[in-house]
């Protein structure tokens, strides 16, 4: 069996002391914001888990082209570990988009392009995950994932594309305040710095998520094999 | 003709055939038999170019397999135990299409001689899905010969036909395969096998444990010979 | 029975077709093996229009709209219509292939795989366009509006390319999975996301008699989506069905 690497521990260690760190940043560092108030700290983590969505996304589609062209089991691994990686952090995006936008826009949806953007994209995974569990033969799981994750992926930038162009023909205006302007605060230094540090402290978490993901992935193959193995 | 070396094949991590080796010279009528699960059907869906071989090196008429399997399925005709047929079409109508697909010349021509050869051409304008079982893979038949393949591959034929289906199937397998023809064919039905090949082959387990040809073993020594090929190792 | 010795003896062998020429040859049998086995039935397009007209119904109930209401939903109401009916088409049209082994036969013979992904992506195309070509007449005349508009027209058919050319490859994958009837509108409709926006939008502009500058960007959009698609289901779909 294979033993937990070094290097993925000392990932562990240092991934949970950035989050600390970065939560301090969030709550201490970074000034509160003159128009919106607490609730803007939402913000920090809200972005950063949106960039890891869309990493996890084009992962997901890097590594089903390199199945499709290699036919290694082990980029199937991998991108099964982004969307599931994704689907959870796009969810969070989603989730923490919504707090913030309640107090702010009195409402709790809407339909901007990058929260709908987003909103597809998670429905993309939860159907990859779908189509998965649809199919017996591993290799043609694997085959049908990498090309519904390249699908998908290709689709987004359009479905983005196709949002925006909806918004600037058919503004939209809820509230007092114009939804689509996530900018409509100017960051001040400290601000910009806690963004930016929250921004590497989440890809450093996508980073050891994935790398644990796919030690599981491997592992449990492993597993099957010898269990296969033991049968004949 | 065909020369299988080494084939193995592996659905994820569940190997099927290992390290199957098969030779098949130019005309012979090879019977494939083996137990249920020995891999009978993967092996010919390999044949087939439907399937890719995991490892091992397949070569028919001397092209390669996968990489060169265009060439190959011009050469190839098969018959599954799914007709393949399209049951809101005529028998005219698929036997059109199939030619098309292959691109056979001189079609019309070619379907007359084909429907008088399985016996169909009284039907030729009737739609498929008003054929009994034994008439379709009569027809099934009839559209794996209509680009005049010189490799046959039959995967258990006679499943589903009754004692006057399977002999009507028998007359036709036979005219097939005396056009000189190579053919191989999977049956659980020894008995039915014995009339038709020339060889008879057991697949247990993945590999090819048994080989003989029909001129060496009396047909009631054939049961004998299968039930000791596929036993425990 | 005649035996097959006695007649022709020596017959030309098909590897004497040109490539290019195949691949047409091999494209048209499949649109016209579909188009035939329809007409004879016809199970799928009964079934679609059918189901188009029933969408349609129920959304004269549940909306209930004064008459100066219904054309800004018009586009939005068609094009739910042709979404779902679409689905039944694709699901349809792949399960033919699948149920009786007979997508086997067609990877069986010496064409390219893409000539088959066309060809069923062609027959889609064109079952849903007669859909379309149907309800929307019914349409006008239920409701009062015209819906003969030339652009609409267009922007109806580019929507429909797109559709059915990322349905046509989705519905390969669907259809050889347990899950099938209810996974191809999972898989699709996210995907298809910026057909139905732009064919939508499109549509409105054309029928509020909107200036071409702002109805450009939905028919590039449209375009743009289409070509893309197109391309990378040609290059992917000989993974979908290889096994």
């Amino acid at each position: 069996m294979e033993t937990k690497p070094r290097l993925l521990t000392v990932l562990d260690t240092v991934t949970v002391i950035m989050l600390l760190l970065a939560t301090a940043m969030v709550f201490f560092y970074a000034p509160m914001e003159a128009t919106m108030g607490q609730v803007q700290r939402v913000f920090y983590f809200h972005v950063a888990a949106g960039w890891v969505g869309m990493v996890s996304f084009l992962v997901a589609a890097i590594s089903g082209v390199a199945y499709l062209i290699t036919s290694d089991h082990k980029w199937d691994t991998a991108g099964l570990s982004a969307v599931e990686i994704g689907i959870a952090f796009a969810f969070i995006n989603i989730v923490t988009g919504s707090i913030w936008a309640r107090p702010i826009w009195n409402t709790w949806w809407t339909w901007d392009p990058r929260l709908t953007t987003a909103t597809v994209m998670e429905l993309i995974y939860l159907a990859y995950l779908m189509l998965r569990s649809g199919i017996e033969d591993p290799d043609r799981r694997a085959r049908f994932g990498a090309v519904y994750a390249i699908v998908g992926f290709v689709s987004v930038p359009l479905t983005f594309f196709s949002a925006r162009l909806f918004r600037t023909i058919h503004p939209v205006v809820i509230g007092s305040n114009d939804p689509g302007a996530e900018g409509t605060f100017d960051m001040t230094t400290r601000m910009l710095q806690t963004f930016l540090f929250s921004l590497l402290t989440f890809t450093f978490i996508f980073a050891d998520l994935l790398w644990h993901r796919i030690r599981i992935g491997r592992l449990a193959d492993r597993v099957e094999q010898l269990r296969l193995k033991t049968m004949q | 003709m065909i020369e299988v070396r080494k084939l193995v094949k592996r659905f994820g991590l569940k190997t099927v055939l290992r390290g199957l080796n098969f030779h098949v010279e130019p005309g012979e009528f090879v019977a494939l038999l083996g137990p249920n699960g020995a891999g009978k059907t993967t092996f010919l869906r390999i044949l087939a170019s439907l399937s890719r071989p995991t490892l091992g090196d397949v070569r028919i008429s001397g092209y390669h397999l996968p990489a060169q399997a265009a060439a190959v399925r011009s050469r190839l005709g098969v018959v599954s135990h799914q007709p393949l047929l399209y049951g809101d079409l005529t028998a005219e109508e698929n036997l059109q299409f199939y030619g098309r697909m292959y691109g056979v010349p001189e079609l019309p021509r070619r379907i007359d001689q084909v429907l008088e050869l399985v016996g169909l051409a009284p039907r030729r304008r009737d739609l498929v899905r008003t054929f009994s079982r034994g008439m379709q893979q009569r027809l099934a038949i009839g559209r794996a010969v209509l680009h005049d393949p010189d490799v046959m591959l039959f995967d258990e034929p006679h499943t589903g036909l009754d004692q006057d289906a399977s002999a009507m199937l028998d007359s036709v397998l036979q005219e097939v395969a005396a056009r000189g023809r190579t053919v191989v064919m999977t049956s659980h039905d020894l008995s039915r096998a014995a009339d038709l090949a020339s060889r008879f082959d057991i697949l247990s387990r993945g590999v090819i444990t048994a080989s003989v040809q029909r001129a060496d073993i009396e047909i009631n020594q054939l049961l004998g010979f299968y039930r000791h090929a596929t036993q425990e190792a | 029975m005649k035996p097959e010795t006695q007649l022709a003896t020596s017959f030309p062998k098909t590897s004497a077709r040109r490539p290019g020429f195949a691949f047409f040859q091999s494209l048209g049998a499949v649109v016209w093996k579909d188009l035939a086995a329809e007409l004879r039935s016809r199970e799928l397009l009964s079934a679609m229009l059918v189901f188009a007209l029933l969408v349609i119904l129920i959304f004269n109930f549940a909306l209930d709209l004064e008459p100066r209401l219904r054309l800004p939903v018009t586009p939005g109401v068609l094009w739910v219509t042709f979404a779902f009916a679409g689905t039944l088409g694709l699901n349809r049209s792949m399960a033919i292939e699948k149920d009786r082994g007979c997508l086997d036969g067609l990877l069986l013979a010496p064409v390219d795989r893409s000539a088959i992904y066309f060809g069923k992506a062609i027959g889609n195309l064109i079952f849903m366009l007669l859909v379309e070509i149907i309800v929307l007449p019914i349409y006008s005349v239920l409701y009062n509006l015209n819906l003969f508009n030339p652009g609409l027209l267009l922007v109806t058919l580019l929507g429909s390319i797109g559709y059915v050319v990322v349905g046509t490859l989705l519905s390969t994958m669907a259809v050889q999975a347990r899950t099938r009837d209810i996974l191809l509108p999972i898989l699709l409709f996210p995907v298809v996301l910026p057909v139905i926006l732009g064919a939508v939008k499109g549509s409105a502009g054309f029928l509020n008699g909107l200036e071409m500058l702002e109805i450009w960007p939905w028919i590039n959009l449209l375009v743009a989506y289409d070509i893309i698609f197109l391309a990378i289901a040609f290059m992917v779909f000989d993974f979908v069905v290889e096994e």
